[in-house]
Formats: C-alpha cells, sequence, structure tokens
C-alpha cells in the first residue's frame, strides 16, 4: 500500500501524517501533521513497526528524510526562520501537501 | 580550574590518603529496568532466538567505537577534498577506506558550513552510530537533551557554550529511524601547518555531534 504513494521527488512539499498507531512508531509527535520538503530518498527498510514484533523479512518500505522549519514546528520559536529539522519518515506517513497546506 | 565551593569534598580525606579510586560496590537491588532486561535477555536465550555470546559481542563492538575513529575520518576530509567527498556520498563506505567497520544500516555525513550548524539528536531513543563512536555521552541520551534539542536548539548550544550567529541556520537532524549521522566539522583556522593526525586530535566527541566546533590549539 505504501509504495502506492511513492517515491517523492527531492523538494516536493509533504505533509506527515498523524496515524495513530500504538506500538514501535518512529515518528514522534511534534512533526505530526506539519509541512515540509523531501530532503532526501534513503532507501527501502523493513518496516520498524512490524520488525518490533518480531515480524522480521517483510516488504521494505521507502524512508524519506523530510526537513521542516523551526518555525513551522513551534510558533514561538526563538531563532531565525532559516532554522530546520530534519527527520526520518517512511512513506505511508506522508502524503503530497496539497496547496491548502 | 577554581574548586573553592565544593572544598569541603577534600577535607574529608584529611588522613593523608588520596580519595579511593574504584567505584562502589553496586550491591543494590535491580531497578525495574535492570530485572526487565536480565528477564528478556534470559527469554530470548532460551527461545534459541540469540545467544549469549551474540548479545556479548554487540556489546563489544559499541564498546570498540570511539571517538577518536570519527576524529580520524573528519581529519582525512580536511586534508583530502577527494575523501571529503566520498565520506559525504557515503560516510559508511568511507569509513572502511580507514579500516574502520561501520555496523550501522547507513551513516551520514552532515557538513558544517559558514551557512549551516548541524546538531544531531534522537528524540525518540538513544541512536547514535555507536559501531564508529562508541557509547554515546549522558547528556545525549537525556530526556532534557532529546526534548530540547529540537525545540530550542540554540539555547542548548548556548549551554554548551556555542553561541551560533542568527545568519547561520542551526538544522537539527532527528536520528529517528535507520539513518545513523555524524557531524564533519569545519577546519579551524590557524591549523594549516598541523598534520592529519594533529588535527585528528582537535576534534572531540562533542564536536561529531555537533555540539561543540573544533578550536585551533592556538586559539
Amino acid at each position: 500500500m505504501s509504495l502506492e504513494r511513492g517515491p517523492y521527488a527531492l523538494g516536493e512539499r509533504v505533509r506527515i501524517l498523524d496515524l495513530d498507531k500504538p506500538g514501535h512508531v518512529r515518528t514522534p509527535m511534534y512533526v505530526r501533521e506539519k509541512v515540509g520538503v523531501i530532503e532526501r530518498y534513503c532507501g527501502d527498510f523493513e518496516n520498524p513497526e512490524e520488525r518490533a514484533y518480531g515480524r522480521v523479512g517483510r516488504e521494505r518500505i521507502r524512508l524519506y528524510r523530510v526537513r521542516l522549519r523551526q518555525r513551522d514546528l513551534w510558533p514561538d520559536y526563538e531563532g531565525p526562520d532559516k532554522d530546520t529539522v530534519e527527520i526520518e519518515i517512511y512513506d505511508h506517513w506522508l502524503r503530497p501537501a496539497s496547496g491548502g497546506d | 580550574m577554581d574548586h573553592e565551593h565544593d572544598g569541603h569534598e577534600h577535607h574529608e580525606h584529611g588522613r593523608g590518603l588520596p580519595p579511593h579510586p574504584t567505584r562502589e560496590d553496586d550491591d543494590v537491588a535491580l531497578t525495574y529496568g535492570e530485572a526487565r532486561y536480565l528477564a528478556l535477555k534470559s527469554l530470548l536465550i532460551e527461545k534459541g532466538l540469540v545467544t549469549a555470546d551474540e548479545i556479548r559481542r554487540r556489546l563489544e563492538i559499541n564498546e570498540r567505537g570511539n571517538p577518536q575513529q570519527g576524529a580520524r575520518m573528519v581529519a582525512r576530509a580536511w586534508v583530502d577534498p577527494a575523501f571529503k567527498a566520498r565520506m559525504l556520498a557515503d560516510a559508511k563506505e568511507a569509513a572502511k577506506e580507514l579500516g574502520l567497520e561501520v555496523t550501522e544500516a547507513k551513516l551520514v555525513a552532515m557538513e558544517n558550513t559558514p551557512a549551516c550548524h548541524n546538531l544531531i539528536v534522537c528524540t525518540l531513543c538513544s541512536c547514535y552510530p555507536r559501531s564508529l563512536l562508541g557509547e554515546p555521552p549522558a547528556w545525549y541520551v537525556s530526556k532534557a537533551y532529546r526534548s530540547r534539542a529540537v525545540r530550542e536548539p540554540r539555547k542548548v548550544l548556548r549551554e554548551f557554550g556555542l553561541d551560533i550567529p542568527e545568519t547561520v541556520e542551526v538544522r537539527v537532524h532527528d536520528s529517528n529511524a535507520d539513518l545513523r549521522y555524524i557531524v564533519l566539522p569545519m577546519r579551524p583556522a590557524g591549523t594549516e601547518g598541523l598534520s592529519e593526525e594533529e588535527l585528528a586530535a582537535l576534534v572531540t566527541r562533542d564536536c561529531l555531534v555537533g555540539a561543540a566546533v573544533p578550536r585551533s590549539p592556538n586559539a
């Protein structure tokens, strides 16, 4: 399912989803529902959400690095607008950001 | 250094003996985490999923890593532009050229420039390129650092003694999934005459995380 949504292009605007999924997820709360741009494609990896429960050797999913502006994460961020956070996000936690995003 | 404020500690040992050099015996009850670790470990071994030797070897690999290995890579990158290009393209492969084995899936070098300062954190746990750099410092795994490094990185850096000008972007890398990171700091001015080995000695562990920058020995 996840592979259908990629691959995203470098610089493409993406929204990080809030899948509200329990367990060993690697998408921290502070980036959920935030919009950033694709910084790089990192390769395909087994899904840690499956591996954590012993389900190894399954399909590999795409991993991207997303660049977010600090100002978009924290409206009261102390520092210049140019400051950023980059974070690794699996394909199924992303969707293209629409014009309104 | 001025230790006047804690001088009382030194008066305790006023019998001509140096303070006892070893740690106190740790014969106290297990913490909850320790008990859980031991229970999990023995279950995994009992079920044949891992062997005790595999666990021991992994710990040995983690402890074989040390910051000097990362410093060697940085110094080589400073003196060899072609190596630097390879390190930025694939730091795990570049490490092999120096005989360094990185066992993590991927290692990415983030280059500090006059326009951008990089800081590494793992907000979710304590991901760190242990096979190259060894165990992370205690502050790196603290909840305070993990939460504050992405929220107020400039303040955190100031607490480390590093004041990044507002003209420079602070770029925080959350090592939250499969990649591991190392910062490639800028070569300090005034180090033109130094050998590669002398250059490596300027690169401390904190420089490789971005909590510090290398200083010229003359500065």
